[in-house]
C-alpha cells in the first residue's frame, strides 16, 4: 500500500530524497529484488537436497534387487530321503561333502579343522561353496525389481535359462558379521568395519589432545604480534587445505618408512612383522590424525575466542590465575564448539580413502586386525576395491558398504552429539 | 619469586585522613603514572592518593581514561599486551607494578567489578564459592557463601535457589552477586567500573545503597558517567579531562562536596554545570 508523505510534514525541498509515487515504487522495487535473491537461496537449497536424494536412491537401488542364480548342482538333487538339504543332520551333510569333491580337498579341510569338531552351519556353507557353487549371472536395480518385475523375469528366463531368480538384499547380517571373500555371496564388511574402528580410534586418542592443546597455546599463551606465532598461524590454515594424498605421501615416509621399527611392532616384538612391514593400523591412524589435526587446531581456536572476555577478567579479578581461567572458564564453555570441530574432522576422517592407499592399506585380508601393529583395510578401501571389480554384483557389494558406512558415520556423529549436548546441559545448570 | 604485600595494620585503616591528598590512611597511591597503549599516550602524571574505607569516585568525559585508571590500580591492564605503565602505583607502600609482585595476588587483595554483570555460567552458589576455592579457602564453604550474599543484599533473594544458574538472574541480581563474588574473597579494595550503567534506575539505587554500606568495610573506586551517582555516593571526587592529544589528565582531586560547589578549576566547572562533556 502506498503511504504518500503528507506535504505538512516538513521535508527537505531540495527533491533529493524521493518521495510520493516514486518513492513507493522504488520501496516495491527493492523488496522486489529481496524476494528474487530468497528465490535464488531456497532454489540451491533445494539442488543440494536433491543431489543427496539422487545420491542416495543410487545407493539404494544398487544394495537391493533381483539376482538370477545358476547352481551347478541343484540343491533338491542332494535331498536324501525327501529331506532337503538345509535340514539334514551333520553327519548326511559330511557323507554329501565326501561323496562330491576330492578327496584331496577333502583331507585339507579335515587338516584345517576335524569333521567332528566342525558345526553343522559350518560343513552346510562348505557343501554351498564346493558342491552347489552358486553363481551370480545377474543383478538388477531396487527400481527395476519394483516397478519392471516382468521384463526382470523374462530377461532371467532368455538370457540365463535354469537360473534362480530371486528378490535378495546385499546387506544382510551376515554381509556384516562376515570377513572379505572372492565369493560376493559370501562377502563381508567386518574386517573393514574393525579396521576402520581401530583406525579412528588412534586418530582422535592422538590428534585431539595434540590439537586442542595447540589451540589453547595459540589462542590464550601466544602472542599474537609476534612474527613467529603469525607464521605458524598461517601455516596451519593453509595445512588444512593441503591435499590428502600429500598427507599419505608424508605417512608412508615417515611412519611406515623411517619409523618402521615403531609402527610395524617390531620394538615390542609383536606383530604381523612378515607382511606389515610398517604399513599397519598406527601408521593410518597417525597419518589421519596428521590429516584433520589443522582442522581440529582451526576449531578449537575459534570456539576458544568465542568465550566472552568478560569472562576472563571475571576470573582474573578474583585473583585466579591464567591457568585457572583457562581450566574452570574458558575450557568449560568452548568444548561444545571444541567437540563439533572434533566431530567434523573425524567424520571426514572415516572417509578418507586415498593417504590410506599409499600407506598401505590391504586390499584383500580376511583377518580382523588384532591391535594397532596389525595389517588392516577400512570401509573405503573396501567400497573402492569392490567397485573396480569388473563383475555387476561385486558394485552391488560396494553400495551395500556404503551403507555400512554411512550408518557407521551417522551411529558416530550421533554418540559425538549426544556428549556435546550432555557437556551444554551440565553447564546450564552447574 | 614474589613478595607478600604488607596487611594494613587495624589503626592504619582506621584513620581516615579529610584531605584525599593528604598523609596517612590511604589505600592506594598513583604517582606519576602514565599509562601508554603502544606508543599513544593514554593518560599521563596521574598523581591520586586514594582514601581508605571511602567511596572515590571518577568522572571525566568520555576516552579521558577513567577506566584505564582504575585498572591500573588492579593491574587488570596486564591483560592488554601492548600496554605499558610508567610510575608507581603503591599499594601498603609497596609499588604493585615492582618484578617481583605477582599480579594475581594483587587482584585478590583488590577486587574489581566490571560495568556489565559478567557472572560465570554456573550456580549462583559457585559464583561466589569459586573465587575463594581456588584461593584456598580452607572454612565453611555454605557459611562463606550466605555471608557474602548477605553483604551484597542478594541472601533474601536467592537463598532458595542457590543451585540454579546465575544467568537466570536479572541484570540488578546479577550485578549484585557479581560484587559478592568480589567481597568473598576478602579484598581491601573494590574497583567498580560504572557498575549500574547497565541497569535500571531501580537497580542502580540498591547498588548505590550496597556502595555505601560496604565502604564502613572497604574501600570503593567507582568509575561513573553519572554525575548525580557521584554527587550522591562518593565522599571524594577525582576530575578527569582529555587534552589535545586524546591523552587524559588529572584535572582535580578533592572532596565531592568541594567538587561540586566550589570546583578549584576552570575545566571541573564547566564539565560539572554541563557546558562540556
Amino acid at each position: 500500500m502506498a503511504i504518500h508523505r503528507q506535504q505538512t510534514l516538513s521535508q527537505p525541498a531540495d527533491g533529493l530524497m524521493p518521495s510520493g509515487t516514486a518513492y513507493h515504487e522504488q520501496v516495491a522495487a527493492r523488496q522486489r529484488r529481496g524476494r528474487t535473491w530468497a528465490i535464488v537461496f531456497q532454489a540451491t537449497m533445494l539442488s543440494g537436497i536433491v543431489a543427496l536424494c539422487a545420491l542416495l536412491l543410487n545407493i539404494l537401488n544398487q544394495s537391493f534387487g533381483y539376482v538370477a542364480i545358476v547352481n551347478t548342482i541343484d540343491p533338491t538333487e542332494l535331498a536324501v530321503d525327501g529331506v532337503p538339504l538345509n535340514e539334514l543332520p551333520k553327519d548326511n551333510l559330511v557323507e554329501i561333502l565326501e561323496a562330491n569333491i576330492s578327496a584331496g580337498l577333502m583331507r585339507r579341510y579335515e587338516n584345517d579343522m576335524p569333521f567332528t569338531e566342525r558345526s553343522r552351519e559350518d560343513v552346510h556353507d562348505l557343501i554351498l561353496e564346493r558342491v552347489v557353487e552358486p553363481q551370480v549371472q545377474a543383478t538388477w536395480g531396487l527400481f527395476d525389481s519394483i516397478f519392471a518385475r516382468g521384463s526382470v523375469f523374462a530377461e532371467a528366463e532368455e538370457q540365463f535359462p535354469g537360473s534362480d531368480v530371486y528378490f535378495r538384499s546385499w546387506l544382510t547380517t551376515s554381509f556384516i558379521s562376515k570377513s572379505q571373500s572372492s565369493e560376493p555371496l559370501r562377502a563381508g564388511v567386518r574386517t573393514a568395519i574393525f579396521g576402520s574402528l581401530w583406525v579412528v580410534a588412534i586418530t582422535i586418542l592422538f590428534s585431539f589432545p595434540i590439537g586442542v592443546g595447540a589451540a589453547i597455546y595459540l589462542e590464550e599463551y601466544a602472542q599474537k604480534e609476534r612474527l613467529l606465532n603469525r607464521l605458524i598461524q598461517t601455516n596451519i590454515n593453509n595445512l588444512a587445505g593441503v591435499p590428502s594424498i600429500i598427507y599419505g605421501m608424508l605417512g608412508l615416509a615417515i611412519f611406515v618408512r623411517i619409523l618402521e621399527l615403531f609402527t610395524s611392532g617390531a620394538f615390542l616384538g609383536i606383530g604381523d612383522q612378515s607382511t606389515a612391514n610398517g604399513r599397519t593400523i598406527i601408521s593410518a591412524g597417525l597419518t589421519l590424525g596428521l590429516l584433520i589435526l589443522p582442522l581440529i587446531i582451526i576449531n578449537g581456536q575459534e570456539a576458544i575466542r568465542a568465550v566472552p572476555n568478560s569472562l576472563r577478567q571475571a576470573g582474573f579479578g578474583l585473583g585466579a590465575t591464567h591457568w585457572q581461567v583457562i581450566w574452570h572458564h574458558v575450557l568449560p564453555s568452548a568444548m561444545p564448539g571444541v567437540l563439533t570441530g572434533t566431530i567434523l574432522a573425524v567424520s571426514r576422517a572415516i572417509g578418507e580413502t586415498a593417504p590410506l592407499v599409499i600407506v598401505g592399506a590391504s586390499t584383500f585380508i580376511a583377518l580382523d586386525p588384532s591391535g594397532p601393529f596389525s595389517k588392516f583395510t577400512v570401509l573405503p578401501i573396501q567400497i573402492y576395491q569392490w567397485t573396480s571389480r569388473p563383475q555387476d554384483e561385486f558394485r552391488n557389494l560396494a553400495a551395500a558398504a556404503i551403507l555400512v558406512l554411512l550408518i557407521l558415520l551417522l551411529s558416530l556423529n550421533a554418540s559425538a552429539v549426544l556428549l556435546r549436548n550432555r557437556f551444554d546441559r551440565s553447564r546450564a545448570i552447574a | 619469586m614474589t613478595v607478600a604485600i604488607k596487611r594494613p595494620s587495624q589503626t592504619q585503616s582506621e584513620t581516615v585522613s579529610s584531605s584525599p591528598n593528604g598523609t596517612g590512611g590511604n589505600a592506594i597511591e598513583a604517582e606519576r603514572m602514565s599509562v601508554f597503549y603502544g606508543d599513544f599516550c593514554a593518560v599521563r602524571d596521574v598523581d591520586m592518593k586514594v582514601p581508605s574505607n571511602k567511596i572515590t569516585a571518577i568522572i571525566g568525559p568520555s576516552g579521558c581514561g577513567k577506566s584505564t585508571v582504575l585498572r591500573c590500580f588492579n593491574r587488570m591492564n596486564d591483560l592488554i599486551t601492548s600496554v605499558r605503565i610508567e610510575g608507581e602505583v603503591l599499594f601498603q607502600g609497596q609499588n604493585i607494578y615492582d618484578s617481583e609482585v605477582d599480579p594475581v595476588e594483587v587482584r585478590r587483595r583488590i577486587g574489581m567489578v566490571f560495568q556489565k554483570p559478567n557472572p560465570f555460567p554456573k550456580t549462583i552458589y559457585e559464583n561466589v564459592a569459586w573465587g575463594t576455592r581456588i584461593n584456598g579457602f580452607r572454612g565453611d564453604m555454605d557459611e562463606m557463601v550466605e555471608r557474602a550474599l548477605r553483604s551484597a543484599a542478594l541472601w533474601d533473594e536467592v537463598k532458595d535457589k542457590l543451585q540454579q544458574s546465575a544467568l537466570g538472574l536479572s541484570g540488578g541480581q546479577q550485578q549484585r552477586l557479581c560484587i559478592a563474588r568480589a567481597i568473598a574473597v576478602e579484598p581491601e579494595i573494590i574497583l567498580m567500573d560504572e557498575p549500574a550503567s547497565a541497569l535500571d534506575p531501580i537497580a542502580t539505587l540498591r547498588i548505590e545503597d550496597l556502595m555505601k554500606e560496604l565502604s564502613e568495610k572497604y574501600t570503593i573506586i567507582v568509575v561513573t558517567h553519572n554525575m548525580q551517582q557521584a554527587a550522591r555516593i562518593s565522599d571524594y571526587t577525582a576530575f578527569f579531562s582529555v587534552d589535545d592529544e586524546r591523552t587524559g589528565n588529572l584535572i582535580e582531586f578533592d572532596d565531592t562536596e568541594k567538587i561540586f560547589t566550589n570546583p578549584g578549576q576552570k575545566s571541573t566547572e564547566d564539565y560539572i554545570t554541563g557546558r562540556f562533556g
